[in-house]
């Protein structure tokens, strides 16, 4: 048998949707991450299912609790909006159609505390699992069973050895690494999987290259 | 190694091992644990599902509609009434089924058994069981272990979701697993917790998910409850010697084969069954009139 015990009898989470709220709540906890910076606002532009059925589901506290940093176990998920308002940080939901994404799928807008804008869009495919498939306009299929780095990079030569080698400095496998562009030369973001706990110090090594301009660390 | 509920079956019974020690075996090769650290896993998730099965015995749960808020609380109160139909334990069983769909419902924290739709089956008949009988912790958990190995195997040849087989998929298997636990829990033999395992699919074979609104309140919790009480009477029949004519492996493909085949209406949509009812849409409007 190759499926876990504690795949079936798991996940503790809050209910009472796996894919409704503790998939939404995973995602926004991962978006969070990824914009890393002081959030001021988010706006949650909800498709499908999320939009028609999420109210029943506390799909809106879920997303909301993601987005201040709370897990999809933390029982202060049903209190997120209140924890938000004492945090200083403001959202609002919205329906928005989006095209060829799952049924449950949020773009998340955030607006951060000096102004600027970062989106991150996402789906959650079922029993808790999750996928990330856009970050500020590079599409990806990000699906985070492993840890993960996400790299926004200048589209330079020998970029891809120069995190490589850090990767190995810090005695890091990589599992799978994917790099996508919106056009050539441009900025791009590379996505690296790897088979072991990443440490957060990583990021401040990959920023040392001139040709990196953001690093953030994923641990599942 | 097995696959199926047959080569489980025949894996413990060739080295006279429970079933819980041959999947106890196989979680600790598959995820390299210790068996130690293994059964601290499983105690932290019986906790929760302990939790879990009292919140609403206590106090009444809100949630978004509130259909089922205080129906845990009513049941436990009934449960000591000695003239109960079913008795204390099966009423009492009822009730902690029932707690855990309520806190469920109300955004508390539950463990998905194995779907959090139907976590209130597991975990009503392995405190039922315990209580019951004064079992030790480590028996209770070794029916955990029991009941988690049956689901690997359903999840892997089947599957476990209401949206592609209905609430017999989510419900049904969740009181196979719990059928599969209680007759180990009761010193039955690994052949008696496959043939509970089989009875109890049967007695739900082609269960439709229907939820009212598309809340998981609205039969889901009255699932709960009959499905706790469906694991237990399986488990009685297995260990009274009743063997299921057709065998467990195919019961499971049969469940999978028609929930395949159910309509969409009724596979988690809330399209179909009760929700489709005069009355269940009614709830509906109202609820989004609100919202």
């Amino acid at each position: 048998m190759d499926i876990s015990i504690f795949d079936v009898v798991g996940p503790v989470m809050i209910g009472p949707s796996s894919s409704h709220t503790a998939g939404a709540a995973r995602l926004a906890k991962t978006a969070r991450i990824i914009v890393k910076d002081e959030i001021a606002h988010v706006s949650f532009r909800l498709h499908g299912s999320f939009a028609k059925t999420g109210k029943g589901h506390g799909t809106d506290k879920a997303l909301v609790a993601g987005a201040l940093g709370l897990s999809a176990d933390d029982e202060s998920l049903a209190d997120s909006f209140r924890l938000a308002a004492k945090q200083g940080i403001s959202f609002d939901f919205s329906e928005e159609e989006m095209e060829n994404v799952h049924e449950n799928t949020v773009k998340m807008v955030f607006t951060m505390k000096d102004g600027s804008r970062n989106e991150v869009v996402g789906s959650s495919i079922g029993g808790g699992q999750i996928k990330i498939t856009e970050i500020n306009g590079f599409v990806m299929d990000m699906n985070l069973q492993l840890p993960t780095i996400v790299i926004e990079q200048y589209d330079k030569k020998g970029i891809v050895t120069e995190v490589s080698g850090i990767m190995a400095e810090h005695d890091l496998n990589i599992a799978n690494m994917k790099l996508v562009r919106r056009s050539k030369g441009d900025v791009a973001c590379c996505i690296i999987e790897t088979d072991d706990f990443i440490p957060e110090e990583i990021e401040k090594s990959i920023m040392e290259s001139k040709n990196v301009i953001s690093a953030r660390v994923i641990n599942v | 190694m097995y696959n199926s509920i047959e080569e489980l079956v025949r894996d413990a019974e060739e080295r006279h091992l429970s079933l819980w020690q041959v999947i106890l075996e196989n979680e600790c090769r598959l995820t390299q644990k210790t068996q130690k650290e293994v059964f601290k896993r499983l105690d932290e998730r019986y906790e929760v599902m302990q939790k879990s099965a009292k919140k609403a015995l206590e106090k009444p749960q809100e949630s978004v509609g509130n259909l089922i808020t205080g129906t845990a609380f009513q049941q436990q109160l009934y449960s000591n009434n000695r003239d109960s139909l079913c008795g204390f334990e099966l009423n009492h069983i009822m009730a902690m089924a029932l707690s855990a769909s309520e806190v469920n419902a109300s955004m508390g924290k539950i463990c998905a058994a194995p779907t959090a739709g139907s976590c209130g089956i597991l975990p009503a008949v392995l405190i039922g069981v315990s209580e019951k009988y004064w079992l030790d912790k480590r028996t209770t958990l070794q029916g955990l272990l029991t009941a988690s190995g049956i689901g690997t195997i359903i999840v892997k040849n089947a599957t476990v979701s209401g949206a592609e087989g209905g609430c017999q998929a989510e419900c049904g298997v969740a009181a196979a697993m719990a059928a599969a636990a209680a007759v180990e829990m009761r010193n039955g033999s690994p052949r008696m917790a496959a043939h509970a395992t089989a009875i109890a699919l049967m007695n739900c074979m082609g269960l439709v998910c229907d939820p009212i609104a598309g809340l998981v309140q609205v039969p889901c919790a009255q699932r709960n409850a009959s499905q706790a009480i469906n694991a237990m009477l399986s488990a009685d029949l297995a260990l009274a010697g009743m063997k299921s004519v057709i065998p467990p492996d195919e019961v499971v493909e049969a469940m999978y084969k028609v929930g395949k085949k159910l309509p969409v209406e009724f596979k988690e949509t809330a399209l179909g069954g009760l929700a489709a009812t005069p009355t269940g849409k009614k709830i509906k409007e109202n609820l989004y009139q609100q919202a």
